[in-house]
């Protein structure tokens, strides 16, 4: 039991599961900033979920020599630098989305709606 | 290879018909004419094949990994109906041209047409069961668009989404059903499954896969309890009504039993499904063609029972019963096309199709009213017309059954009545129509139509008498090699003679004659009754409640799920993850643990995890602190690029590194027009639900993990170790996979990417966002120029961060590096200077204008893709050598580097365009501040 909780396999484990969960508690959040910030967490967790899939090898990067004793798993690797790249695009595009509703419907409430916080807000007031 | 011609010929020809029209709206119906003509000539070298006892087989292969070629076969069956088809179709076309009126769309119309007429050659023509289905959908698809080709009426919309619909529905089926028959035997070639009826009829799957093949072929052709469409698609223009219902689309049903006979019939659940089907239809159909005062709808009802015939004929499944069939498939459709086109002609000269006012026409057109007569004749079942022949080898053919089986009697009394209804519809379409009276409040005054819309007319019913008065002459080597292409075998002996003594189907005829003229004669009482059980038995009726129903169902579903609420869409849909993922791993029965070695931790893993999870907790904790919680997610980022730099990950590391300053750039700059502060708006109770949910989504995906790591795998990760020096000339596997062995992969993100970036760059075009004139402590923005020491910097480090993503760039294919990385190093060097130096001294020096950038990066990857197609070699296959520089050394000069080059142009371009539009904003915003601010700098 200890050894199996001092692994790097436990580390990496808990590590996900935490990204996840605070990735899902900002995700339901109600304004726009909270869920995109969530939704960058969530990218973390499932890029590294998918990285791992590869399971953990240190010291041995993919890189072809004659004195490497082997090689880490290049597949996932491979498929999660384009994820990444993507993540970024996914996340722009929906911080976009965010700065446009808030222009168009005065709020940056995930469903539009609109309350006196939003109506003190856009007046550029002050609030927290 | 004339074969693929045949059927390609008229795909070509419908766009150029509907493209010539803007010429002048009759060049269309030129055009589809000489379409169908040149399909003909194409056809013209194989058409003796048949007649030699040749099966043509032609072949292109496609995809055959999946057993599917461009495979085309000809022999007796796929000739005759391929003959009908072109022969029936340049009729139609020459009907139609008179026929449609000025405000009709010739092009379109042409087009729909032509695409038809391909989609049913190649049915006919398919040696592959898949290939015969795509062009079965492709039936499906044209009749639709022709069904519907009058789209400002209603009924012209239902009916053809209704055909759509059923026979849609019964492709899918059938689609099952091909498959099945192919694993069965091993092949999707025809020859194959023909040539193996026995190892099909014993396998245990014959069933079902008979019944789904027989649902795609019973909607096709309209039996019972599918009939219900072919009515409805009535609300077509005529021409197209005579080319579907006659030859075409409803007998490409009919024209699979015929091609499957010798693989399917000759079991119990063959004749009990195609003769019951075939039996009810042709009785139903028989029934309502009688009362129907609408003339086009007499002329449908007739046709589901004249197809209920046909298919009775091939559940009888003996060889002359199959013979018969064919014969009958032939007759049908030259009186039926003859029928559709005389009623087409009454209902463009009276303006009206009703039956019940049009009257006496004999007066106005004699000429056209003895053409009708001998088609309805034929139709009948009227000796010496082309009907009465089919029709006496059908009575025959059931009274042959029956002798053999209990209730003798039950078939041939059953097929009498449908002949007694025959006779007696045949005779209201004629008797109703060109006498009984005169007109009622016609419309128009009705003549004899143009003499060219006669002609096509006048050709079928030509054929219906010459085949009716002088089988042996005419129809019968068409009809021989036909049925050999159904039976695949010699047919048996059969007589085409018109007077074979006086046997039982002699008899059947008569007293179908005499009962119909009965019939017909006693109708009043007749019609007063149909009137009243009008409406118990409709099958659209139940279809539209069943069409109802779903669509309030799907309502109800979205309108449950779907409040308008993203948390709850959210909520719900993370709580459906759970549970699939709680009943997958219960129901598994697997441990958590797996077998595999685990790896110790050190101490500074541990140490980076308990920094990672505080921060990441952090995080959360001051969300709603925008700016701080930013900055900390960014410390966070960093830290997962230590996990891929740990974990033998050192390109996902450099990439993680510079995204994460990007998105950081981008969340800040998006951040000025958010709110800085979010609101407390959740209630506790609520907060503690999500972090519940939060909780077990976080304990499930931590499971995950750990099950997954400590288990073994399998991968085929050493095919690319291996082949990466030798096939991709690269020692960086990671990059040799992105740009070589899944370059195609790459082609498809960038070109993702660079849609994001256009999609941004559109969305931001018109966008007016106000910038708060002050912060969240209520201090006004501070307008100061750059900090000098910052821009002084950035300046000085632009060149060596442009020489770092270079040497990057260059490295890539060998040691941790590449396209992606490389362009996000650039990117950031070039936005570091719009953020010390302000956008107008960048824009000064650098160009704004980014879409050239990413088009050149798409380009350039696909331009490189292609060139290996050029020299014999799947897209994207690298080639590479090795040159040696002086002062330098050995460099390697791969084709992947400029996929690579497309790669890095692609991530500059997009970055920059999307961060240099969200930047631009900023100005936008605080215009007339701006200007006084910024040239003191620049």
């Amino acid at each position: 039991m200890l050894e199996e909780l001092s692994s790097m396999e436990a580390l990496i484990a808990v590590i996900i599961g935490v990204l996840t969960a605070c990735g899902v508690y900002l995700a339901l959040r109600a304004r726009t900033f909270p869920v995109v910030i969530g939704l960058t967490l969530l990218s973390y967790a499932v890029n590294l979920f998918l990285f791992i899939t590869g399971r953990l090898t240190v010291g041995l990067p993919a890189v072809i020599s004659d004195q490497a004793a082997g090689y880490a798993d290049p597949l996932p690797q491979a498929l999660v630098l384009t994820a990444i790249v993507i993540s970024f695009a996914m996340t722009a595009f929906i911080i976009m989305l965010a700065l446009k509703a808030r222009a168009e419907l005065g709020t940056d409430q995930v469903d539009g709606r609109l309350d006196a916080e939003d109506a003190r807000d856009a007046r550029g007031g002050e609030h927290g | 290879m004339n074969l693929l011609f045949v059927v390609l010929i008229p795909f070509i020809g419908a766009g150029l018909a509907a493209w010539i029209s803007r010429f002048g709206r009759l060049q269309s119906a030129w055009m589809a004419g000489a379409v169908a003509l040149a399909a003909l000539i194409a056809l013209a070298p194989s058409v003796t094949a048949p007649f030699l006892g040749e099966t043509l087989v032609q072949r292109i292969p496609w995809i055959p990994a999946l057993g599917l070629d461009l495979a085309f076969r000809l022999d007796g069956l796929g000739l005759l109906f391929a003959l009908m088809i072109l022969g029936i179709g340049l009729l139609v076309i020459l009907y139609a041209r008179y026929y449609l009126a000025e405000r009709d769309c010739m092009g379109r119309f042409y087009g729909y047409l032509l695409l038809f007429m391909g989609s049913m050659l190649g049915i006919v023509l398919s040696e592959n069961l898949i290939l015969l289905l795509m062009f079965w959908e492709l039936t499906s698809l044209s009749s639709f668009l022709l069904i519907s080709y009058w789209q400002h009426r209603e009924d012209a919309r239902t009916g053809a989404r209704m055909a759509l619909a059923v026979t849609g529905l019964g492709g899918l089926a059938m689609l099952g059903g091909f498959v099945l028959l192919g694993e069965m035997v091993g092949s999707y070639d025809l020859s194959v499954v023909l040539a193996n009826g026995d190892l099909i009829r014993s396998d245990p799957l014959y069933t079902p896969m008979l019944v789904l093949i027989l649902l795609g072929a019973f909607t096709k052709s309209a039996q019972f309890p599918f009939h219900f469409w072919l009515p409805h698609a009535m609300a077509a223009p005529t021409p197209v009504s005579a080319y579907l219902h006659s030859a075409t689309l409803v007998k490409a049903g009919v024209f699979l039993l015929a091609r499957l006979f010798p693989a399917l019939s000759g079991t119990t659940e063959w004749s009990v499904l195609v003769m019951g089907a075939g039996l009810s239809t042709l009785l139903i159909g028989a029934y309502f063609a009688l009362f129907k005062h609408d003339l086009k709808g007499l002329l449908a009802y007739s046709t589901i029972s004249h197809l209920g015939l046909i298919t009775l004929l091939f559940g009888i499944g003996t060889p002359l019963a199959a013979v018969a069939g064919v014969f009958h498939i032939i007759n049908h459709a030259t009186f039926k096309a003859s029928l559709f086109m005389a009623a087409g002609i009454i209902d463009h000269e009276c303006g009206t199709r009703d039956m019940r006012r049009i009257n006496g026409l004999w007066r106005y057109m004699p000429y056209t009213g003895t053409l009708a007569m001998v088609a309805a004749a034929a139709m009948a079942g009227v000796p010496l017309f082309n009907g009465f022949l089919s029709k006496e080898m059908f009575f025959g053919e059931t009274v042959t059954f029956s002798a053999n089986h209990s209730w003798e009697w039950l078939l041939p009394g059953a097929v009498v009545v449908a002949g007694i209804f025959a006779v007696a519809y045949s005779l209201r379409f004629i008797h109703d129509v060109f006498f009984n009276g005169d007109p009622v409040d016609l419309p128009k005054t009705p003549h004899e139509p143009p003499r060219w819309m006669k002609v096509p007319v006048e050709i079928l019913v030509a054929i219906c008498l010459l085949v009716g008065i002088l089988p042996a002459f005419t129809v019968a080597p068409l009809l021989s090699v036909a049925a050999t292409g159904v039976l695949q075998s010699a047919p048996p002996d059969y007589d085409l003679a018109i007077w074979h003594g006086v046997n039982a189907a002699l008899i059947m005829s008569v007293i179908a004659l005499i009962g119909g003229i009965l019939i017909y004669a006693g109708r009043r009482p007749l019609f007063k009754l149909a009137t009243r059980l009008e409406g118990l038995l409709d099958a659209k009726a139940v279809f539209d409640w069943l069409l109802k129903g779903l669509l309030a169902l799907a309502g109800a579903v979205t309108r449950t799920l779907d409040t308008g609420s993203l948390q709850r869409m959210l909520l719900v849909f993370i709580l459906s993850a759970l549970t699939l993922g709680t009943i997958g791993f219960l129901g598994g029965g697997a441990s958590l643990t797996g077998e595999r070695a685990l790896l110790p931790a050190d101490a500074v893993s541990v140490l980076v995890t308990l920094a990672l999870l505080v921060v990441a907790l952090w995080t959360v904790f001051l969300h709603r602190r925008r700016l701080t919680a930013l900055i900390v997610m960014g410390a966070l980022g960093l830290l997962v690029s230590l996990i891929f730099v740990k974990f033998s990950a050192p390109d996902l590391a450099l990439t993680q590194l510079s995204v994460e300053v990007v998105t950081i750039v981008l969340l800040l700059l998006a951040l000025y027009f958010l709110p800085q502060y979010s609101p407390a708006e959740s209630s506790w109770p609520r907060r503690i639900r999500d972090i519940g949910v939060a909780g077990l989504a976080g304990g499930g995906a931590a499971a995950l993990t750990w099950s997954v790591l400590t288990r073994p795998y399998e991968s085929i990760a050493d095919y690319f170790l291996e082949n990466s020096v030798p096939g991709g000339g690269g020692g960086n596997v990671v990059n040799v996979i992105l740009v070589d062995f899944r370059g195609f992969d790459t082609l498809g993100e960038i070109s993702v990417l660079a849609l994001a970036g256009l999609g941004i760059y559109a969305m931001l075009r018109d966008l007016r966002l106000p910038g708060p004139a002050c912060d969240a402590r209520g201090r006004p923005w501070n307008w100061d120029m750059h900090p000098t020491i910052m821009a002084a910097l950035t300046r000085l480090l632009l060149p060596l961060a442009l020489l770092v993503s270079v040497f990057i760039f260059l490295r890539g294919h060998n040691l941790p590096g590449g396209g992606f990385i490389a362009g996000l190093i650039t990117a950031i060097a070039l936005i570091m200077q719009y953020l010390a130096n302000g956008v107008e001294w960048t824009h000064s020096r650098m160009t704004s204008n980014l879409h050239p950038v990413i088009g050149a990066g798409l380009l350039i990857g696909l331009l490189t893709g292609l060139a290996s197609l050029v020299f014999g070699y799947p897209f994207l296959t690298s080639a590479f050598t090795h040159v040696h520089w002086p002062v330098i050394g050995d460099f390697e000069l791969a084709s992947a580097i400029a996929f690579d080059l497309g790669v890095y142009l692609v991530v500059v371009g997009a970055t920059l365009l999307i961060l240099v539009h969200l930047g631009l904003m900023h100005n936008a915003s605080h215009p007339g501040e701006q200007e006084t601010s910024e040239p003191n700098h620049a």
